[in-house]
């Protein structure tokens, strides 16, 4: 069965100013589906999660969007002010942008937050203020807010950058278990190991589309070369690839010590 | 108690002050929010310099000045948003460069003499009904908007990218919050002078923000305090025979002092706890 297009970019380019962001940009992005946009700082990733949110017009090319697509936008957490006087509750509310034009939500606007809340692990914290949470708990504060605007389709922007592993982990989780209940996926990651190679589908940037395809098959040494600029090895690991960066100075001074554990690994080309 | 009540020049001062208070602090809480304290008082600088050209040119004070001040603060939004110049250099660059030509047009006309304490320092005691009716309109055109627009205004304010991607017009946004915040400091220039508005756009705001840590509260504290400054300066200013815009703003100081040491007594007493994970 054809899966249905929720957003389709075609040759789209973008700039900001003159210098161009985004050039030639095929994607196309279909209900249900997750995939992952890796690339360098600067690639383009976060312009062009806002390309597809509608924020940032292209330049040049055509963009077509599903009439009944809903999207939710999750910036990164460093972007977010945490001294911002506002609560848990407060944050997702501001999903309800039209409708009610008093300033005061109402009962259901609160009922359908708490129940996402709940949802998501965040039950009876509404009223706390945001920096009063953990790193998870934060993320998953601005996921409820993209989740009370009955997104079809989530961008997440870094959902994972300078969290420890175990929130890493939960984060992923729930976005997988969002991923399950239907719900279009596209995150940005820098993490090719921790996050893109376990995602169904990537897309490699660097101001253009270098791939597109299953981690297995996109993530080779040379589509790697050629969107970083910089030479990585990669190696299979029960079957998904992993990127071993190498520092020529320190892996010398490194030979020296005993290796811990042998692993066997076989390259991928 | 009650004595200076009886004059009618005392009404009018401490009816302006009080508005001109929760004014300040309903519109000083955006101001400060948006890490742009500093507008207060370089605006007020600018609109200065539109009531110089207002009154050389025998132009309506209110609409000179306010037309002046508007203007300025699109430019600073306009300038601001190159990232490499900044709020605050783009606020010291328009502002400034308005207040020189106000200083400019008194050195040609020689005029302007006249008025020239009361817009500095203020002269609250001087105000008439219709300055009073000037103020109690901008505050209601302002407290109309703030609550029609209130989700817009959070939204834009805390997280402007996303509000964006969300469908908040910010540059509506900014634009509107340009129209208020000239037509505040224009209104309340009177009450308590160029000098010590950016006090009273920024003091109870901040005030709030240590006794609260949700938005709406940090609103109705703002405002509230605000108010009680206007008040409790005037009424101060009559018996310490005082400049009534100092007094406002030393009563507002004195509150400021007051909230802070009541916020470190608070976060002393709170038991230490951290973020409770829920799984």
């Amino acid at each position: 069965m054809e899966r249905r297009a929720l957003v389709e970019l075609d040759k789209v380019t973008c700039r900001y100013g003159r210098d161009p962001v985004l050039v030639n940009i095929d994607l196309r992005v279909d209900a249900g589906e997750f995939i992952g946009v890796v690339g360098p700082s600067g690639s383009g990733k976060s312009t062009l999660l806002k390309v597809i949110a509608g924020s940032v017009e292209p330049i040049a090319g055509r963009m077509a969007r599903a009439p009944d697509a809903s999207f939710g936008y999750v910036p990164q957490v460093e972007t977010v002010n945490w001294y911002f006087p506002v609560t848990v509750r407060e944050v997702v509310l501001m999903a309800r942008m039209d409708g009610r034009v008093v300033p005061w939500t109402s009962k259901a606007e609160r009922a359908e937050a708490d129940e996402i809340l709940d949802r998501l692990g965040l039950g009876g914290l509404g009223d706390r203020h945001i920096r009063e949470l953990s790193g998870g708990q934060q993320q998953r504060v601005f996921i409820a807010r993209a989740l009370l605007r009955r997104a079809t389709l989530l961008l997440l922007d870094e959902p994972t950058n300078g969290v420890d592993v175990r929130t890493r982990h939960d984060v992923m989780h729930l976005i997988h278990e969002l991923h399950h209940d239907g719900i279009a996926i596209v995150l940005t990651t820098h993490d090719l190991n921790g996050i893109a190679s376990h995602l169904p589908q990537i897309v490699c940037l660097n101001r253009e589309v270098i791939a597109t395809g299953p981690p297995r098959q996109v993530i080779t040494p040379e589509v790697l070369e050629r969107t970083y600029g910089a030479p990585l090895e990669v190696l299979s690991h029960g079957g998904m690839p992993v990127v071993v960066e190498q520092y020529p100075e320190l892996d010398e001074e490194d030979a020296t010590a005993q290796p811990l554990r042998e692993d066997h690994h076989e390259h991928l080309a | 108690m009650l004595e200076p009540f009886d004059y009618g020049f005392f009404r009018h001062a401490i009816s302006v002050a009080v508005i001109a208070g929760a004014l300040c602090g309903l519109v000083g809480t955006y101001v400060v929010l948006r890490g742009m304290s500093y507008i207060g008082h370089g605006l007020s600088h600018a609109i200065f310099g539109g009531a110089v050209a207002s009154y050389a040119l025998s132009v309506n004070f209110y609409l000179g000045a306010g037309a002046w001040g508007l203007v300025s603060a699109l430019l600073i939004q306009r300038v601001a948003r190159r990232r490499t110049i900044g709020a605050d250099a783009a606020i010291g660059v328009v502002t400034s460069a308005s207040f020189a030509i106000g200083i400019a047009i008194i050195s040609v006309t020689g005029s302007f003499t006249r008025n020239f304490e009361a817009a500095l320092f203020g002269d609250v005691l001087g105000v008439s009904f219709g300055d009073v009716a000037v103020v109690a309109g901008v505050a209601l055109g302002t407290a109309v908007v703030v609550f029609l627009r209130y989700r817009q205004l959070l939204f834009a304010t805390f997280d402007p990218d996303v509000a964006e991607v969300s469908g908040v017009r910010t540059g509506v946004v900014d634009v509107i919050l340009a129209v208020v915040l000239a037509a505040t400091i224009t209104a309340t220039m009177n009450v308590v002078g160029v000098t010590l508005i950016a006090a009273v756009l920024v003091i109870p705001p901040v005030i709030a923000r240590l006794l609260t840590d949700s938005f709406h509260r940090m609103l109705a504290i703002s405002v509230a305090t605000g108010a009680a400054c206007g008040f409790i300066g005037v009424y101060l200013s009559y018996y310490l025979d005082w400049s009534s815009g100092a007094t406002v703003v030393i009563t507002a100081a004195t509150l400021f002092v007051v909230a802070w040491v009541v916020s470190a007594l608070r976060q002393r007493a709170a038991t230490p706890m951290g973020a409770l994970e829920v799984h």
